[in-house]
């Protein structure tokens, strides 16, 4: 415990994780309460997914959560570009159903490509979606690729807006300091006339005070020094302990930029517990290798750091190599890795309780909200100052899904008021109407 | 209602000055200000408050002069597919210990078990839990458990002392353990013995249960001891057998009991419950009607019994005794096949008289059923006494010890300690450094039951299955494993175990299923008999007279709910917790009667000076009891419903203080005053001499911390009770009562809007209630514990509860009404009540506690500066305030020392706090703290159904996504908590259905508590005096 800690009085009990103890509780069998919690998650998680009405918007979607994380629609990644995909298949899109379905049993009825696709790529075979995905789903992805367009380069836009509010600031600063030079040039011009004044009046005249001893000059200095020094102070003190824009180095150069961004990698496929509870959790070593088994070099656009070096993307990666005790090219032993010691980025003080779940699941938020533009970020940095204002500011102005989701079917007297109008639908009900800043729901 | 008087200290009852003094005041204490004409005339205040400042000048710039530190988030590196960091798994498991058998689940985060749950799929225990059940979480993370085997104390590998002792197993080998309940474990047993030519194995239970075992033998041919149904009981008589507190299977028997004493008020029928003990007990506490003999009489009262049930006249000398056997006979007989009698004697004589009397009653086959025996209590004293004298003869080569301790509990443990010296090689398996251990050569550690594979069958046909929530913390081993290693098997007791059960209930589906569910249960239902042979009672029934008549005092031990017979007691959580019947904690002591104090410790309680200087005062008088040459200095507790000539002290205390902290200084060991009569380990003692002396030992009791009494509000209004005959007679009573109480403000209706000045708030949503119905609530103190666990309510120690500083955020007043000899009690658990109109939320100057929309009363810690005004302010006295660092939040880790307890620091023990609940802050100095609703379970359980958009279950149907930790704990579903705003949910229902007997307490003081109470109804007939005295 350091002394920077005087003020945080709250301590949470050891968040140590215990890699090697978790080992022999897989071999453990879960009580039914659990079996049951985890098969209403995957239904959940399915029901996601499965939407009735299917279109190219959601294939989109699908093709995100699905099909990302090994293939790229314009670039070779774990498995085949899928650009013109239909077109090497024969068009038969029930060809393609089959074989994305359940890709083992496709190549056994001998059909040539498949064959010689499969050879091509190592005998990796593909995921089966079997009851992942539907024909619907199928042909909503495939829509999705053939009307793919590569995107354009982005001009970057509003860099221009936040100069103009800088230039601002900076030409008020100018404008005071210039007015303050000539109040002070005219109060000194207007007391040596009238000590001329009053020589020419034959009034004896004070021995002149030099202003830097004028009590009056004095008093307002202080006062000003005051007025600024506190509210510095008091804007340090209340910033003690948040670290917005925090970006510390991590051990391996990480870029959610390439994964998350160019490679359009679902959040949730490496932050596993973002969906089911309270910790979105970093990505265990194996999850990382899923991919990484494969892709071996890196190829992309160039990454430079904060401080403009450039990146070598596959020295990263030999990085992860290091820790996973992988040699390409032979069968990797998960149980040989070493966990990566991340620095923590976003740490928020042990007397709150905060659920990714809630948030993602039931609130449906993005990650963006709290996150920032994370898809454009190397390295990570923390977009939100993660304050209790910033907290409560959202709660009361965000609103929950109030029709749609059945929890809130009890609030009878709030859908009535909806109904005739005494509540404003526009601003609907928030976090707030149901309780989302009272004490309670993140203090215990 | 009857205007009966309820008193839980004798000062109330007196309405002594100090009472008077006690209840005006929220503080007991003063002020720390050491100055007696005020702070700044104090010594040198100036100096002091220049070192302050000072001083906290310098922390702050150091502190702000140094950099926030850096803090790593390691994820796995092979992350198991089941585990997701911050989500709970549970897995079901099973607590063996001391003969109590409960299946359980536990709840494993982040890899560490930190809650233990009845596991509801059991059909034994049904969900039910008890106070050392919901503890054993934490001995898991007991600093003082043995940590790697030893060779004369010496860290050894397991492959050395493997070697070791394979070379020193010659001779007669002994295997000495508890009762043994695994099925899998007896095996590995006999193939040890078949193994080991000469080779036995003795069963040894620190509270014997020979007496019941060898009765039955006596009587019905079979050494076993029957199931009791006392769900089908309409009358129940129980002659000393604590079953709802530590009798053979009191979680069981708490489930059954309760089913009968369920009231439904459309027909209001009870079970019947009459008791006759020597010393208050748990379950004494709960009968109807109570009745005091000496502890010698068992038999006689048995006898009389059995003699009043075939309409024969009795020979009682004690008249109010001889009335109440009479009135159990007549009440047995009406309900013949419907009613059933227990003994607690471990006198095989009596246990045959029993028997006699059951098959009077047609009890056999009815209420005791035959196909379901019990195994968790198989030890014959005799076998164990032959052992001793073998050992002593030095027939005993090697001597195989697990879960049995009797240096410590055996009677004689002298010559038991005589005979250990003379066994050539002696290994303990025992997983604590106690008594036996210490005398061990060879010491093999055991996992804790949280670490262990293993099989229960506590009651045959209901197997209930150990599976381990945590790898090892220690170099430790299962015991078996050392057997199998011995006997030259080469698997592990891990893979024997599931080849054992895999051939039996269908391969790996069906293990993973059993290990999922964590029970099988037998569907059979039917109550089998057994054939009674009457020949043994005629030598019973003169034994019994024969006896030796008892001297002027007896001695009864007995054991406490929370620590049995010891083996838990280092768990600090049971230690601290407050007695159900003495309320006192940390300490064992003799029992004396109110009779007996005037005149052994010249306390008269009808004198109001002696009482309160007796009550007030931590100090009680220290008396010696001398048996046999043996004596013990013990203070003295005053407790009502003790037999005038009886004394009596809990066992399972002064053990060795190599055990920890918790144990250190606390208590005496009263074991070696059982004697071994007729070959059966005896509790009592007939003739033991008594002594004052002039020391004085302090007690904390916290009897009489929650006691308050202002203009306001008499805390003697918050419970209410009532006969059965007067709720047949008028049912509205309670209702009525309540109307004309609060007819000023418009009635029960009107009452909430009428009532007050303040505004009416809508109570949209979600409203949260909770219903503890006083008639099933037996005053267990599972709940307490469940309390601690769940929350991370701190241990603070046996000084600290002397300052009043306890911590429980739900206590259990007790009640006595009536009798001060022998008064009838009431329990009633007491938490944060989370009233609407709370009096602690408009006086905080910090808005630190205030209400939410959904009816709690929040308390937010790291707003409050601990001024106390709240808990000035709230009349049932359930806000505790943190006057020390009791969990180690302080910055400078030493600063505590010597200011805490060495138990609270033992607790902050890095290991120890693997048990916190990471869902919940650990509070720090200077803040109020309280009951909050289980506020983290009801945020998960409103989280899970938000994210499957459906309402919230509470109780419809039987399904729930929020229980608080007290509801489940438990074992008589006294409890009911959910959402009041919910039409179906339980807790309307429970509501709804209890109309006529649901109370809030100090409702006139429009408070408007969100937990409600249903009355307690007393099943005897004696409605209509008190009426009339009314």
């Amino acid at each position: 415990m350091s002394f920077c800690q005087l003020h945080v009085i709250f301590l949470q009990p050891l968040m140590v994780i215990f890699p090697h103890k978790a080992q022999l509780i897989v071999n453990m069998i879960y009580h039914r309460r659990v079996a049951k919690t985890s098969i209403l998650s995957i239904v959940l998680f399915l029901s996601f997914i499965t939407v009735s009405k299917v279109n190219a918007q959601d294939g989109k979607a699908l093709f995100s959560a699905n099909c990302a994380t090994c293939h790229k629609i314009d670039q070779q990644l774990t498995g085949p570009a899928l650009l013109g995909v239909e077109d090497r298949w024969g068009g038969d899109r029930k060809k393609l159903h089959a074989w994305i379905k359940n890709s083992g049993a496709f190549l056994k009825t001998g059909d040539a490509y498949a064959n010689d696709l499969y050879n091509k790529f190592n005998k990796v075979s593909m995921n089966a979606f079997e009851g992942v995905l539907d024909d619907k789903q199928i042909d909503a992805v495939l829509d999705y690729i053939k009307g793919w367009k590569p995107p354009v380069a982005v001009v970057p836009t509003g860099g221009a807006a936040a100069q103009g509010e800088g230039d601002n600031s900076l030409l008020f600063g100018i404008l005071t300091l210039i007015l303050a030079i000539i109040a002070f040039t005219l109060m000194q011009v207007n007391s040596n006339l009238k000590k001329l004044s009053d020589d020419k009046e034959g009034i004896p005249a004070a021995e002149p005070v030099p202003f830097w001893k004028n009590r009056t000059y004095i008093a307002f200095l202080t006062v000003i020094l005051f007025v600024v020094g506190g509210y510095y102070t008091t804007k340090g003190a209340i910033g003690l302990g948040r670290h917005k824009d925090y970006q510390p180095v991590q051990p391996i150069y990480y870029s959610h930029k390439v994964h998350a961004g160019i490679n359009q990698i679902n959040c949730q496929y490496c932050h596993i517990g973002v969906y089911q509870g309270k910790q979105a959790t970093i990505p265990s070593v194996n999850i990382c290798m899923n991919c990484h088994m494969a892709i071996n070099e890196y190829k992309g656009e160039k990454i430079y750091t904060e401080e403009g070096e450039e990146v070598n993307g596959t020295e990263q990666i030999k990085k992860l190599y290091e820790y996973a005790s992988f040699t390409p090219g032979k069968p990797w032993d998960a149980s040989q890795a070493k966990p990566i010691a991340w620095t923590r980025i976003h740490n928020l003080p042990d007397h709150v309780y905060f659920n990714h779940s809630q948030h993602v699941v039931a609130g449906k938020q993005q990650c963006q909200t709290c996150h920032g533009e994370i898809t454009k970020m190397d390295e990570v940095k923390q977009f939100a100052d993660l304050s209790m204002g910033w907290c409560i500011n959202c709660h009361r102005s965000t609103q929950v899904n109030f029709k749609g989701n059945g929890f809130y079917s009890i609030y009878e007297k709030y859908h009535e008021d909806l109904k005739n109008g005494k509540i404003d639908s526009t601003k609907g009900i928030t976090v707030e109407k149901v309780g989302g800043t009272e004490c309670q729901k993140c203090h215990y | 209602m009857s205007d009966k008087k309820y008193w839980q200290s004798f000062g109330e009852l007196n309405n002594s000055e100090a009472y008077q003094q006690a209840a005006k005041d929220e503080f007991r204490e003063d002020l720390p200000l050491e100055a007696d004409n005020g702070f700044l005339e104090a010594k040198a205040p100036r100096r002091d408050f220049l070192k302050y400042l000072g001083f906290s000048t310098a922390a702050a710039a150091l502190a702000a002069s140094c950099e926030t530190p850096v803090r790593k988030a390691i994820p796995f590196a092979n992350k198991p597919e089941d585990i997701v960091p911050g989500i709970a798994n549970w897995y079901a498991t099973t607590y063996v210990q001391d003969g109590d058998v409960v299946s359980v689940i536990a709840k494993v985060r982040d890899g560490r078990p930190i809650k233990i749950e009845g596991n509801e799929l059991s059909a034994v225990t049904k969900g039910g839990t008890s106070a050392r059940v919901q503890a054993s979480v934490l001995d898991l993370y007991d600093t003082n458990r043995l940590r790697f085997p030893t060779i004369d104390g010496k860290e050894v590998t397991f492959e050395a002392i493997d070697k070791s002792i394979g070379e020193s197993l010659s001779g007669a080998v002994v295997i000495l353990t508890s009762s043994i309940v695994s099925p899998s474990t007896k095996e590995i047993i006999n193939q040890f013995i078949a193994k080991h030519p000469g080779s036995s194995h003795v069963v040894y239970d620190a509270v014997s249960y020979s007496g019941i075992l060898l009765a039955n033998q006596a009587s019905y041919g079979k050494k076993i001891i029957p199931s009791y149904r006392f769900d089908n009981a309409k009358v129940i008589v129980s002659l000393g057998a604590d079953f709802l507190g530590t009798w053979l299977s009191p979680v069981e028997f708490s489930k059954q009991y309760a089913a009968g004493k369920k009231i439904d008020e459309k027909k209001p029928v009870m079970s019947k419950h009459m008791h006759f003990e020597s010393v208050l007990s748990l379950t004494g506490s709960n009968a109807d009607e109570k009745y005091l003999h000496k502890p010698s009489e068992t038999g006689a009262v048995a006898l009389a019994l059995l003699s009043a049930i075939n309409g024969q006249a009795i020979n009682v000398g004690d008249n109010k005794l001889k009335a109440g056997i009479e009135k159990a006979a007549k009440e047995l007989s009406s309900h013949k096949g419907e009613s059933l009698v227990v003994c607690g004697s471990n006198d095989v004589n009596v246990q045959v008289v029993v028997n006699a009397i059951n098959e009077a009653l047609q009890s056999n086959g009815k209420t005791i059923d035959w196909s379901t025996p019990y195994t968790n209590y198989q030890g014959i004293d005799a076998d164990f006494a032959k052992l001793v004298d073998d050992m002593n003869a030095g027939k005993v080569g090697a001597l195989l010890i697990s879960g049995a301790n009797p240096v410590y509990t055996w009677y004689d443990a002298d010559n038991f300690k005589k005979g250990l010296a003379k066994v050539k090689t002696v290994v303990s398996f025992n997983s604590k450094n106690d008594e036996t251990t210490q005398l061990s050569k060879y010491v093999i550690p055991d996992h804790h039951y949280l670490e262990s594979w293993g099989d229960a069958e506590a009651k045959a046909g209901y197997i209930s299955f150990i599976q381990p929530t945590i790898n090892p913390l220690f170099k430790t081993r299962h015991w078996q494993d050392s057997l199998l290693k011995w006997s030259g098997i080469t698997t592990d007791y891990a893979t024997y175990i599931k080849n054992y059960w895999s051939g039996k209930v269908g391969g790996e589906t069906g293990w993973n299923k059993i290990l999922q569910e964590g029970v099988i249960n037998t569907l059979n239902n039917t109550i089998t008999s057994s054939s009674y042979s009457g020949t043994a009672l005629t030598g019973a029934m003169a034994a019994i007279l024969s006896a030796k008549k008892g001297g002027k005092i007896e001695l009864q031990l007995y054991q406490k709910v929370s620590i049995g017979a010891g083996q838990q007691a280092t768990n600090p959580w049971l230690q601290e917790l407050p007695d159900p019947i003495t309320r006192a904690t940390w300490d064992n002591y003799v029992i004396v009667s109110p009779a007996m104090a005037k005149t052994l410790l010249d306390i008269d309680l009808n004198n109001n000076g002696q009482a309160d200087s007796y009550e007030v005062n931590p100090p009680k008088k220290v008396v010696k009891v001398t048996v046999n040459g043996k004596s013990v200095s013990l203070p003295a507790l005053i407790i009502p419903g003790t037999q005038p000539d009886t004394i009596a002290i809990a066992v399972g205390y002064g053990r060795t203080d190599k055990l920890g902290k918790a144990v250190e200084g606390v208590g005496q060991n009263a074991f070696p005053f059982a004697n071994l009569t007729n070959g059966t380990v005896n509790f009592v003692n007939a003739d033991v001499t008594v002594e004052k002396t002039n020391d004085t030992y302090k007690i904390a009791v916290t009897q009489t911390h929650g006691g308050y009494d202002t203009k306001q509000g008499k805390r003697t209004e918050v419970m209410k009770e009532l006969t059965l005959a007067h709720f047949k007679e008028e049912p509205n009573e309670i209702i009525d009562d309540r109307e004309k109480e609060l007819a000023p403000y418009g009635g029960i209706e009107n009452f909430e809007k009428n009532g007050t000045i303040y505004p009416y708030f809508d109570k949209p949503g979600i409203k949260w209630g909770m219903s503890v119905d006083l008639n099933t609530c037996t005053g267990c103190a599972a709940c307490v514990v469940a309390c601690h666990a769940e929350n991370n309510v701190p241990v603070v120690g046996k000084p600290e509860v002397l300052r009043f500083h306890d911590m429980h955020w739900l206590r259990i007043d007790r009640y006595y009404s009536g009798d001060m000899e022998n008064p009838n009690v009431v329990f009633q658990p007491l938490m944060c009540q989370h009233c609407d109109n709370a009096p602690c939320e408009n006086v905080c100057p910090v808005a630190a506690t205030n209400h939410s929309s959904e009816g709690l009363n929040q308390m937010t810690y790291n707003r409050c500066i601990g001024t106390r005004y709240c808990a000035n302010n709230c009349p049932y006295k359930v806000r505790r305030f943190n006057w020390a660092d009791y969990t180690g939040a302080d910055s400078f880790p030493d600063n505590q020392k010597g200011i805490i307890s060495d138990v609270t620091l033992m607790m902050n023990d890095e290991l120890t706090r693997m048990v916190l609940n990471p869902d919940v802050t650990v509070r720090s100095r200077g803040v109020i703290e309280k009951c909050s609703f289980c506020v983290q379970r009801l945020q998960e359980g409103k989280l899970k159904a938000k994210k499957e958009s459906r309402p919230l279950k509470s109780g419809a149907n039987n399904e729930w996504d929020v229980k608080t930790a007290c509801q489940q704990a438990c074992p008589t579903d006294a409890i009911v908590f959910g959402n009041a705003n919910d039409k179906h949910s339980a807790i309307t229902i429970e509501r709804v259905e209890n109309k006529q007997r649901t109370f809030y307490s100090l409702e006139q003081l429009h408070v408007l508590p969100n937990v409600n109470y249903l009355a307690k109804v007393r099943n005897v007939e004696e409605a209509k005096e008190e009426k009339k005295e009314a």
